[in-house]
């Protein structure tokens, strides 16, 4: 009964907002955009921090507020301009995040970070486009985040290059002949990287012996678990939410499953060892930064200085799951906030108003070395990186594996 | 599928159909009773899980302790609420006190909402509950193997309580004529607290029981589970004991296999429309008794 009324509901509230959206397809140099005036610039923060990402939208949030407080403000025309985060919470939920999106327009920002989770940001995209307002998504890895929308940029890799990774470190690394995929259903982060993990899979010689998906906040994988078991693969790829992960390892090993078990880059988060204990033992994962590599000297002072920020609040520790552990996506965030001000800086010498899509040009020119490594935009506006790290889960702890080079770059 | 597969497949079903037995009783002995559908009793099965989650990280208590702390609080939790939404609404139609119920449902996840934010958080582990065992080919975990005995245990109990004792005549006579057994002497009262422990003890037991292998809790996570129940109540005859336990097993048994046979975008709808079935072709369920409108 409650189902219904709010399945009614939804539906009645997506097609007044269909109907709000409809008919501005302007293109890019058409839109005025959002002019910067007074001496605060504003920056919108669109992120989860409740529903299914809720955990890791958190940690992205946590970066871009300790990037905050390292650089707070910015330097253009003379001016000396504040930088305001205005944080507004997406709820993991395509929906709410157009409500989000449009309630950091009608604030006045000039620029947005986020989101964790690619759904969320393909659904608030052209929100943010129609406004004339620049966004810079830290970690979603969707291709369709940036593609078609001018005012869409991303920090980092993107899910066809790490459905490669995985699939050659399954293939050539492990020696794997046999994977099972298990992915999300209606998920665009989940099922994209699982069909670019699949096809590489294949085209290294190997077969998907089990594809199996899984209902938004389901609980019991016992079922789709005896059924990877019961097809023999040699591993499973499991892209999938942080809440996800931690119920999936303990059912995993409860069914005595043998599978090598990988996952995508939302795994490098200490919350899922610290729940599940040994169930995740031995599991590799890619992620997008290692603070020993040496091509990227600033991954180890942001490590120090972020811990150190975290330890200063205990809130800031519950925040992060109840660890100093630094994750990537904190390590995205801070990039992301870093190169929406080095583009800010870059303004300097313009004239006339200052407004988003100047902000936006300058986004598309910038160059920025940053903690994840060196950032500039492409056409479709992806950072143009080319290394992934993988890592494993040993004695409770993150174990650099390697790193991997993108050839065809 | 080979034979171990399916006996995997069969364990997990029961398994969970045992959990949606406990709470679909829940649903039906009250319905029995007072012809409500108390829809806040998914949300009760959700806070029991929250008061596990205080019980042994807050305060760190022996799982023993938490164990019995949790069902007294669910059981006290349960009565209150009967006591506040329900008790004042007695005489009134039968749809307000329904409308009540829908009102305590949503208070109580939203009220979890404010206290506990809506992160999930991660439930206790009970050591030796979550230890692996291995019966010929088929593994598992120690709370998935006992979960349908202690269904079976739970049920068999309970029936005889009902059938053998003063309150359970009690009960069964409210169920049969609600205002001649008052006339008779029984206090109404009474009988109705003593369902609303029992259907509650059973949400709190099948809460722990939930939970321990899938343990993330948020809330708005009895929902789901609370709806599903019931419709095994439903489906066993709403009214009915053995019925429900039925519709449990029949609800978690045939999700099981839709998501073996890798449909699980349809193992929730696959639920939905055998309450929509059973509706159409047997409004009783399979257990009901007749009803004969007298005029």
């Amino acid at each position: 009964m409650k189902k219904f009324i709010a399945l009614a509901l939804a539906s009645v509230m997506t097609l007044s907002l269909a109907a709000c959206g409809g008919g501005s397809d302007a293109p890019a140099s058409d839109v005025a955009g959002t002019a910067i005036s007074g001496d605060t610039i504003k920056i919108g923060v669109f992120e989860p921090t409740t529903g299914e990402n809720g955990g890791g939208g958190m940690q992205e949030v946590l970066g871009i507020r300790y990037a905050n407080t390292i650089v707070p403000t910015v330097d253009i025309n003379g001016t000396t301009y504040n930088i305001e985060l205005v944080e507004v919470d997406n709820q993991s939920d395509k929906t709410a995040a157009v409500t989000a999106a449009q309630s950091l327009i009608s604030s006045g920002v000039v620029g947005v970070l986020g989101s964790y989770g690619s759904g969320v940001s393909i659904a608030a995209g052209q929100t943010f486009a129609e406004a004339g307002v620049p966004a810079i998504g830290c970690s979603c890895t969707n291709p369709q985040v940036t593609a078609g929308n001018d005012f869409y940029f991303r920090t980092c890799f993107l899910d066809p290059f790490q459905g490669t990774v995985m699939a050659s470190y399954a293939a050539e690394e492990m020696g794997y002949k046999t994977a099972a995929i298990v992915s999300q259903n209606g998920d665009d982060y989940s099922t994209g990287i699982a069909a670019y993990f699949k096809q590489a899979f294949e085209q290294l010689g190997g077969t998907i012996v089990a594809d199996e998906t899984y209902q938004t906040n389901e609980s019991d994988f016992n079922a789709i678990l005896t059924t990877v078991k019961q097809s023999e693969a040699e591993c499973v790829f499991i892209p999938c939410s942080i809440a996800t992960a931690t119920l999936i390892l303990p059912q995993a090993k409860a069914n005595g499953l043998q599978a090598h078990i990988l996952g995508s880059d939302t795994w490098e988060n200490e919350s899922i060892v610290i729940a599940a204990g040994d169930a995740a033992e031995g599991v590799v994962f890619s992620t997008f930064f290692d603070e020993n590599d040496e091509s990227t000297p600033m991954a180890k002072d942001f490590v120090n200085g972020f811990k150190a920020y975290l330890n200063e609040d205990a809130q800031r520790i519950t925040l992060n799951g109840g660890t100093d552990g630094v994750a990537a996506v904190s390590a995205l965030g801070y990039d992301g906030y870093m190169t929406m001000v080095t583009a800010l800086a870059s303004l300097d010498g313009t004239e006339g108003d200052l407004t988003s899509v100047n902000l936006r040009d300058a986004l598309a020119a910038v160059n920025y070395d940053g903690v994840t490594g060196n950032i500039t935009f492409s056409e479709t506006g992806d950072a143009n990186k080319d290394a992934a790290y993988l890592k494993k889960v040993e004695d409770g702890k993150f174990v650099f594996v390697k790193k991997q080079i993108d050839e065809t770059k | 599928m080979t034979s171990t597969a399916f006996l995997q497949y069969c364990l997990t079903g029961i398994s969970i159909g045992g959990i949606y037995a406990l709470i679909a009783i829940g649903y039906t002995m009250v319905y029995g009773i007072l012809r409500l559908i108390n829809f806040a009793h998914g949300d009760i099965f959700m806070m029991a899980a929250y008061f596990m989650i205080f019980a042994m990280v807050d305060f760190a208590l022996p799982w023993y302790v938490s164990i019995v702390i949790v069902l007294a609080a669910t059981v006290l939790l349960g009565v209150v609420i009967e006591k506040v939404a329900y008790k004042p609404l007695r005489n009134s139609p039968r749809m307000s006190i329904m409308i009540s119920a829908i009102g305590v449902s949503y208070l109580l996840q939203n009220l979890a909402t404010y206290l506990f934010s809506a992160l999930p958080k991660g439930y206790p582990k009970i050591d030796f509950l979550m230890k692996t065992i291995t019966i010929g080919g088929i593994s598992t975990s120690v709370v998935t193997f006992i979960t349908p005995i202690l269904t079976l245990v739970f049920v068999f109990v309970l029936l005889q309580l009902i059938n053998h004792t003063k309150i359970g005549m009690a009960m069964r006579a409210v169920s049969k004529d609600f205002e001649t057994s008052q006339l008779m002497g029984i206090k109404i009262n009474r009988v109705i607290s003593f369902t609303f422990v029992i259907g509650c003890f059973l949400a709190g037991v099948g809460s722990i029981l939930y939970f321990t292998p899938r343990p993330s809790v948020y809330p708005l996570v009895g929902s789901l589970p609370g709806l599903k129940c019931f419709i095994a109540a439903v489906f066993g005859g709403i009214g009915s004991i053995p019925g429900a336990m039925l519709g449990g097993f029949v609800i978690g048994l045939s999700e099981t296999f839709i998501k073996a046979a890798g449909y699980s975008e349809f193992s929730d709808v696959f639920t939905f429309i055998l309450l929509i079935v059973v509706l159409l072709f047997k409004p009783t369920g399979l257990f009901g008794e007749k009803i004969t409108e007298k005029v």
